[in-house]
């Protein structure tokens, strides 16, 4: 069974506000925070890239981790706003890492990337180790292309996040349930040189269904209750929808670590971004119970358990 | 109560407004239904009416007024 050794972040310096993305949206900085919990966001400088930034969080997780890029036998990466086709930007990591010999893998599937990452990392660990797993956005390039969408473009951040599961990993990832459904697939997706496309009602109508279900299917598989988990680390992808997932679920909402008014939704990134913070404080303790759950475009949503 | 009435009377739960759209009205457009107001919506509607919506029916475009709530809440009766 594979564990959780550590995580590590990275946020670019600049914090945007709502009062200066308000001005360009023409609205008032209080609608953004009510409708999303959003206060600031970081965004990367212009000689910031998806690749640049993973390498940053990856860095940081290693440390965290009293490990070496030596020790890692495979990369997965996570990105839905890499800047080109092909190559991803796992191969870049990799070679500025140093390890240039390890398989490093694509994982284009936006927000539920870090999530399908870490479980993906978890059965995979028992041929190649150590895994890296790495998710990285720059989501103020697309979510800010013209013509801006005021219930689009002030949501997203930029970011990234890592996470090193191994074999030995001391934090036992227990189970996880990972779903695919194509069906509303035109309803969160991003075009080659368009804007993000969204359709905010239908992604919150199925988002507050298939978290908590994904969760309460996980956690019945495992014989255990919702309120027998210490911390829940989610995507952050609206403060209102963690509200309401934990509403679904009977558990008081303080129960999800949350960081998206500082940072906004970082896509496939916030999950790992989130579980850096909490992990260094007030971090994880001995018969603890975690639960990592998320969803995205596509849709793809799930949920992991460790502990 | 008809099954009209009865879908207003959720819509005005969750909308908390005392006032009623009319059948065609878009619940989104004038204010009754936000994004998050929806999937409570839909929640209550299945305990109402004892009836399971699957997800693969789950458009919002399906609940956008009282009309296609009532079309779509009968056709699963």
């Amino acid at each position: 069974m594979a564990g959780i050794k550590a995580f590590g972040a990275y946020l670019p310096s600049r914090v945007v506000s709502n009062s200066e993305l308000a001005a360009r949206l023409d609205c008032e900085p209080g609608w953004i925070l009510d409708v999303s919990g959003i206060e600031e966001r970081r965004y990367a400088g212009p000689d910031e890239s998806v690749a640049s930034m993973g390498v940053a969080a990856a860095r940081d997780c290693l440390d965290h981790a009293g490990m070496t890029a030596a020790d890692v036998g495979m990369i997965l990466v996570s990105s839905g706003s890499s800047e080109r086709r092909f190559p991803g930007p796992a191969s870049t990591i990799a070679h500025a890492l140093g390890i240039g010999g390890v398989p490093a893998i694509d994982l284009p599937i936006a927000s539920a990337g870090g999530l399908f990452g870490m479980a993906m990392a978890a059965a995979l660990s028992a041929i190649y180790s150590n895994v890296l797993v790495i998710a990285s956005e720059k989501m103020s390039t697309v979510a800010m292309r013209e013509p801006l969408e005021r219930g689009v473009a002030p949501l997203f951040g930029d970011g990234a996040g890592a996470c090193l599961i191994a074999k030995d990993g001391a934090v036992r990832i227990t189970d996880s349930v990972l779903h695919s459904d194509g069906a509303f697939a035109e309803d969160l997706r991003l075009d080659f040189d368009a804007p993000l496309a969204m359709n905010g009602r239908s992604v919150i109508l199925q988002a507050s269904r298939k978290i908590p279900s994904a969760i309460g299917e996980l956690l019945e598989r495992n014989k255990r209750t919702a309120q027998s988990v210490r911390v829940f680390l989610m995507h952050q992808a609206n403060q209102n929808l963690m509200d309401r997932v934990a509403k679904a679920l009977d558990v008081p909402a303080d129960r999800f670590y949350t960081n998206i008014r500082r940072y906004g939704n970082t896509s496939s990134a916030s999950m790992l971004i989130a579980a850096a913070e909490w992990w260094r404080d007030p971090g994880p303790a001995a018969g603890d119970l975690i639960c990592f759950a998320a969803f995205g475009a596509g849709f793809h949503w799930g949920a992991l358990l460790a502990g | 109560m008809d099954n009209k009435e009865r879908i207003l009377a959720i819509v005005r739960k969750v909308s908390d407004k005392t006032t009623a759209p009319e059948p065609d009205q878009s619940l989104f457009d004038t204010g009754f239904l936000d994004s998050f107001a929806l999937p409570d919506m839909v929640s209550e509607l299945e305990r109402e009416f004892g009836i399971k919506i699957p997800d693969s029916d789950l458009n919002p475009r399906k609940f956008e007024s009282i009309e296609r709530i009532q079309n779509y809440i009968e056709s699963r009766m």
